[in-house]
């Protein structure tokens, strides 16, 4: 099954979803579209790798927790980033690595910074071929 | 939307009658043509925050309106907190307190026309500005907790401006009740190193010639004269108001439940103005907005380096300061009796008539002026106040064009280079270290925000009195 990003229309602000053959690879793919508003993830080079964690009460609150992590992770180390690995155990504890380098505009012409992951258009949910579908809308 | 599902009032007033849950109208203030244009989560989203308890009056929706997070922006909603009124963090939005200022510069257009480069490059390399970017200072945690109980008092009291500014701001630049423990650690870490950033997406800081003024009378009073050269800064709160909002509107989806709320939208999030959570809110809110004053603030203070460098002698003072996301707490007359009403402007500026108490003397006889914020090729607007939106949307008028095209379509369709090449020919000098962020914000991608001010003047929201053309934009 494949794993797959994109982005979906907003008025003001933009989409992500991370599409994956389990909800962890779903918000690994989640957090590239994330990158994918800001950046080109292909121009930014995994050098450093920084460790995330979170946990919530349900599924798609997770996910919001997880973008907005991400998003603080950004904001506060001027990073982008470029690769996840994420692991959700059965009680929604998140632990995750992101690899990323510090933000160089030249180089990485960073469009807009990401305000932060909201609860509209928020879903999480596994399709009945097994496929999950990680998604929301994000705040620029 | 579709026009059917309304009661037209009159020409710019458009009625969702009460349905379903609602406890009050919908009010839409626009054009035919301006209410036709607007997505149907408009019409669902004002219904939606008329549902929510406690609230005065109506859910009003402004001529920019447009689909937002549980509250429409371009939205303004009033609670009773004697009547389980509610406090909504997505009803003041990420970007607590952003808001535009205007400084005037004593001089003509004529007088910078061949120094408009130099101007453009000095500004893009002493205000920071784009994703990454830091201020000058880094604030100690005591800093950080001054900065969010004084705001732009704050900032001037350190050096960055003068008492004369304060008059000029709302809240006279201090937000009062702010409470900076109700700040998490999170929170103000983010904000630690962007004390006078601008952003990026939509914010700017623009050189803006006065183009037109179409009401002598109050152009005068505002000193805004054809030809006029003057200075607008449109930022917010930064990282700290964004993970402020993040962080409630989280706590409060959770906590709707056991405070008895059932929401119509989980993006509605909100908790009872008289509760723990509500309280917290506020507190935090209220130092957002002290962020924000202090941001604009420290801003205004690197634009005036940068004209005391090249133009010596020259003044900035600043004209007025208006915040378009915010709760404030203020008395109206509902049902003729004054009430004490929490109001919520998301995307919707204050637009207080002439002596109304809470202005400042300088503009007591003749209402507050209420800036517009436009796109970079297009223009940006000053109205004035009439007094007519006190009665109308609880003083509130529009607050911006309001985007027509996706992020993702600007970038399909334009080329960052082409569209500052473009407006270089028009004499407009755009500064931004993002080429893909100069697309994503193209003209073509905004509404007419023509449009937008002349509903707001002829729903009597607030009165045209300036449109302001840009001559050099620094973007993020």
């Amino acid at each position: 099954m494949q794993k797959r990003w994109e982005h979906f229309e907003h008025g003001a602000d933009i989409g992500v979803r991370g599409v994956g053959p389990t909800m962890a690879a779903a918000f690994e793919q989640a957090a590239l579209a994330l990158t994918g508003v800001i950046t080109d993830a292909a121009l930014v080079r995994p050098l450093e790798p920084v460790a995330v964690s979170c946990e919530a009460p349900s599924d798609d609150i997770l996910l919001v927790d997880w973008l907005n992590a991400l998003v603080y992770e950004m904001a506060t180390r001027r990073m982008l980033f470029t690769r996840f690995e994420v692991s959700i155990d059965g009680e929604r504890h998140l632990h995750a690595t992101a690899w990323g380098e510090r933000v160089d505009p030249r180089r990485h012409e960073p469009a807009v910074e990401v305000k932060g992951a909201t609860h509209t258009a928020l879903r999480v949910a596994r399709d009945p071929s097994g496929t999950w579908t990680a998604e929301c809308i994000v705040d620029v | 939307m579709d026009l059917s599902l309304l009661t037209r009032r009159s020409d710019h007033e458009w009625v969702i009658e009460p349905h379903g849950r609602m406890r009050v109208p919908g009010v839409i203030y626009a054009s035919e043509a301006l209410v036709s244009d607007m997505d149907h989560k408009v019409y669902e989203q004002v219904a939606n925050v008329a549902m929510l308890p406690g609230i005065e009056g109506a859910s009003y929706a402004m001529p920019d309106a447009h689909w937002g997070y549980g509250f429409p922006i371009g939205g303004v909603a009033a609670f009773d907190p004697t009547r389980g009124g509610v406090i909504s963090a997505g009803g003041v939005g990420f970007d607590i307190s952003c808001g535009v200022r205007t400084l005037y510069t004593g001089l003509k257009i004529r007088d910078v026309e061949t120094r408009k480069v130099e101007l453009a490059d000095a500004l893009a390399r002493s205000v920071p500005a784009g994703v990454g970017s830091e201020g000058e200072i880094s604030l100690t945690d005591d800093e950080m907790d001054a900065m969010l109980s004084g705001g732009a008092r704050w900032a001037v009291e350190r050096g960055y401006g003068t008492m004369a500014d304060l008059e000029r701001i709302e809240e006279r630049g201090c937000m009062e009740g702010a409470v900076p423990a109700e700040v998490s650690p999170h929170a103000k870490r983010r904000q630690r190193d962007e004390m006078g950033t601008l952003g990026s997406g939509n914010h700017y800081l623009e050189l803006q010639r006065v183009a037109t003024v179409f009401d002598r009378e109050r152009g005068e009073a505002f000193q805004l004269r054809e030809g006029d050269l003057v200075i607008s800064i449109h930022c917010g709160s930064r990282g700290l108001g964004h993970q402020i909002g993040t962080e409630f509107l989280r706590r409060m989806a959770i906590e709707a439940a056991a405070h008895g709320i059932e929401l119509p939208d989980r993006e509605l999030a909100c908790a009872p103005i008289n509760s723990d959570l509500g309280r917290a809110y506020l507190g935090a809110m209220r130092a957002g907005i002290n962020c924000a004053l202090a941001n604009r603030q420290i801003i205004t203070a690197l634009v005036r380096g940068v004209f005391a460098r090249l133009f010596p002698g020259v003044e900035l003072p600043l004209m007025y300061d208006v915040s378009h996301n915010t709760c404030k707490t203020e008395t109206h007359l509902s049902g003729g009796e004054p009430k004490r009403l929490f109001v919520h402007r998301k995307g919707a500026t204050r637009a207080f008539g002439p002596h109304h108490p809470d202005l400042p003397a300088v503009w007591a006889d003749i209402g507050q002026p209420v800036l517009i914020g436009g796109t970079m090729g297009t223009a940006s607007y000053v109205l004035v106040g009439t007094g007519g939106a006190d009665e109308r949307a609880f003083g509130s008028s529009c607050h911006g064009a309001g985007r027509s095209m996706s992020r993702h379509e600007a970038m399909r369709r334009f080329r960052g280079r082409q569209i500052s090449d473009d407006l270089a020919e028009k004499g407009i000098i755009i500064r931004s270290p993002s080429s893909r962020g100069v697309a994503e914000e193209a003209p073509a991608a905004y509404k007419d925000v023509t449009r937008v001010v002349d509903a707001a003047d002829a729903a009597g929201l607030s009165r045209k009195v300036a449109r302001l053309e840009p001559v050099v934009c620094i973007k993020g």
